[in-house]
């Protein structure tokens, strides 16, 4: 350990300590630029510049490498050291005359004039070579690198080794790199999350609630570089050689909810989602609601601003023949607490272009009579073109509604700044994957079906697998948790029950007439069939029967019996409608 | 009196007599001509029920399964789909017109189409006209073979 003296403090700090770091410790701001402290120190930048006195002699030394061996004392804002880094940033004002962080550190140190002329006025970069050195050193890439010296000097980019990990531009101390979504959706600003971090958290409420790594992003899985993740986690709990596992789980009863997915409604043209920023799905904007979002709950346009009018339209892809014929259910609902929540964030007009009103639930008609009250302005017909406005008046929105009011029976043209559009909720894409895996059966809506719409609404047609929630049909949250309760419950009577019941129904092979053809042992997709190898004939298992009947029609010598299905049943069926 | 076709109609249990149920249940119409038997898969389907069903008077058979992928069973309708045309062939053998037996997928979700099926097939069978099967003077051993299985059971039994 040794002594330094900073700025009249005094510190024990252990040996090879830079400056840097022992002025951080006592809570001495040192200002600093291409200093990271996940990277070598490179001290190009000189900003950090502060003094050394040793005995009689003085050095002017860059704290962010200087690394303490002697008891020392250092002074970070000497005469010398202030008018050195205005000079300093003078030059770096001439360097990068556009960066926003070196004119603030000017104007901090009261640089005002500039006494060098600026080589180009739009240039961020200082040349510190933080993105050369993270490129190659924690990437593996080498992708940037600096050409010529002096005043020539460059940073030039291979393009063909880069793989657009974003990491440069994270470390640029100046903004100079920026990563930019070449042809990405119009999204509102606000809501443009950028490039994902390849750690973070799957969502808030994750069980478990730990972050994970995404493959495809992350730097070390493409490059085996980097592992700063695992530099600064302080209980080492990063593992990168954890391997995606798959795991198989004995059950007896499995509840699918698999839930929904939105519609997109890119393809209607005519409501200009997609071409306007300001034309947002429900989902959109109800993420933009949630406090937690990134305009923390507050209703604003592209611009930042407050709406002064939102439109909400109903039935975007639901009770439409081009789209789904069915009602989505939940819409008309949220769309009233949309309005509500407008109503009482923002003093803006809100419109309601609906086709039929369905407040269908406990309080759900009384909380429409209380939104009109609020003054919403609900207009009976459905919106059918968003177009921008040609021509502006003052306080009025930027984007045109047209409809028809059926009840005044007029067409209305309502400007307004924002539409919601209440998309449909659809079955997702992959239910038929699904449904083939666990062997039920998807209806022409995409929706999984149950065995029957009123006397077994959450079982399907295969025993032990129950539906709950959404990707059974659209349903509203109460539905969704009654109908889960219900599949638990139903999964819980199996559970409880110790053993299962088996259906009367189940094929029986006749010892005496199986002539051992095995025939039949292969024609089973539950492999129920068995050889006996010692009767020399076919053995069924009905445990594991599921009574098809496949074998008995199969079978030469007509040995099995398909138990509440048999020949004889069906010939007599046959006889007595023909009769 | 004009000519009312009886069929009968061989429906899975899963699939197409779901989808014979959800068209009774959305109030579609038509023709009582098909007489359903429920099976619990198409693979159950016997050859010997629809040579059956023809001898005791049927004027045609349909048989209505999951649709292809779909079979609750896996794979029952794929051995129904073979049995059909050999079924088909063996028709024409005893001078059956093979438009009399029909196979369709109908899945639990088709109530419509099951409407469908059953109202063209109906028209396809009005316009062959009655089977003239009954007619023929028919061998009284011949019931025997279509119940061989019947038999073979009185005689253990």
């Amino acid at each position: 350990m040794i002594t330094v003296t900073i700025d009249g403090k005094e510190a024990q700090v252990k040996e090879e300590t830079t400056i840097l770091n022992a002025a951080r410790e006592l809570g001495i701001k040192i200002p600093t630029l291409c200093y990271n402290e996940l990277l070598e120190p490179y001290a190009v930048c000189r900003v950090c510049t502060v003094e050394v006195v040793r005995g009689k002699r003085t050095r002017l030394v860059t704290a962010c490498n200087y690394p303490l061996r002697e008891s020392v004392t250092v002074h970070t804002n000497s005469d010398r050291v202030k008018t050195l880094r205005r000079m300093n940033l003078e030059l770096l004002m001439a360097q990068a005359p556009d960066a926003e962080i070196i004119r603030e550190m000017a104007a901090e140190l009261g640089v005002t004039l500039v006494r060098f002329s600026a080589k180009d006025p739009t240039n961020k970069c200082i040349l510190c070579g933080l993105c050369v050195q993270v490129c190659s050193e924690v990437v593996g890439m080498g992708a940037i690198g600096m050409r010529e010296r002096g005043s020539k000097r460059e940073i030039i980019t291979y393009p063909d080794l880069c793989i657009l990990c974003g990491a440069c531009a994270k470390f640029c101390p100046t903004g100079h790199i920026k990563m930019t979504d070449i042809g990405g959706r119009i999204l509102h600003s606000e809501l443009t999350l950028g490039p994902n971090a390849a750690i973070s958290l799957p969502f808030r409420q994750a069980i478990p609630n730990v972050p994970r790594i995404h493959q495809d992003y992350c730097i070390h899985m493409k490059t085996g570089e980097c592992m700063l993740c695992a530099k600064v986690c302080t209980k080492n709990a990063i593992d990168f050689d954890q391997k995606d596992e798959f795991e198989e789980i004995d059950v007896g009863a499995v509840i699918v909810a698999t839930g929904f997915q939105d519609f997109d409604p890119t393809p209607m043209k005519q409501y200009g989602y997609g071409k306007f920023p300001n034309v947002l799905t429900a989902g959109e904007f109800e993420q933009m609601n949630n406090a937690a979002s990134p305009t923390g709950g507050k209703i604003v346009l592209e611009n930042g601003k407050e709406p002064r009018s939102i439109a909400i339209f109903h039935c975007i892809g639901s009770r439409d023949d081009n789209y789904h014929k069915y009602c989505s259910r939940v819409c008309c609902m949220y769309a009233l607490k949309f309005s509500h929540l407008v109503k009482e964030k923002t003093n803006a007009e809100v419109y309601e272009l609906y086709i039929d009103m369905r407040a269908f639930g406990k309080g759900y008609e009384e909380f429409y009579h209380r939104l009109l009250e609020e003054g919403v302005n609900v207009i009976r017909g459905k919106g059918s073109e968003v177009v921008p406005v040609t021509r502006k008046r003052a306080g009025e929105g930027e984007l045109l509604v047209h409809c028809e009011d059926t009840l005044i029976g007029k067409f209305r043209e309502i400007p307004v700044d924002m539409v919601v559009l209440c998309t449909a909720l659809e079955a997702r894409a992959d239910a038929p994957d699904l449904a083939r895996k666990l062997n039920i059966s998807v209806g022409a809506d995409g929706w999984f079906i149950e065995a029957h719409p009123k006397l077994a609404p959450v079982s399907t047609t295969t025993d032990g697998i129950f539906l709950a929630g959404a990707c059974q049909g659209a349903k509203d949250i109460p539905d969704s948790v009654a109908q889960g309760g219900a599949a638990a419950a139903q999964v819980l009577r199996l559970v409880s029950q110790g053993e299962l019941f088996l259906d009367a129904a189940y094929a029986v092979i006749r010892e005496e007439f199986c002539s051992g053809c095995k025939m039949c042992n292969g024609l089973c997709p539950y492999s129920a069939i068995s050889f006996d190898e010692v009767k020399k004939i076919s053995v069924v298992s009905t445990a594991q029967c599921k009574a098809c009947g496949t074998c008995v029609a199969a079978c030469p010598s007509g040995a099995i019996v398909a138990r509440h299905f048999t020949d004889e049943q069906i010939y007599a069926q046959i006889e007595g409608v023909l009769a | 009196m004009s000519f009312e076709p009886r069929i009968i109609g061989f429906l899975c249990n899963w699939c197409s007599y779901t989808g014979a149920d959800l068209a009774g249940t959305a109030r579609l119409k038509y023709p009582p001509n098909v007489l359903g038997i429920r099976v619990m898969c198409s693979g159950r389907v016997d050859p010997g029920f629809i040579l059956e069903a023809f001898r005791a008077g049927a004027d045609g058979v349909l048989v209505c399964g999951c649709h292809p992928g779909d079979c609750h069973y896996v794979e029952g309708n794929y051995k129904c789909l073979r049995r059909i045309p050999l079924t088909k062939t063996l028709l024409q053998g005893f001078g059956v017109d093979s438009r009399r037996l029909r196979l369709e997928w109908v899945s639990a979700s088709e109530g419509a189409l099951f409407k469908d099926v059953i109202t063209s097939f109906t028209e396809q069978i009005r316009e062959l006209g009655p089977l003239k099967l009954k007619e023929w003077n028919f061998d009284p051993a011949m019931p025997d073979v279509v119940y061989a299985g019947t038999k073979l059971e009185a005689a253990h039994a």
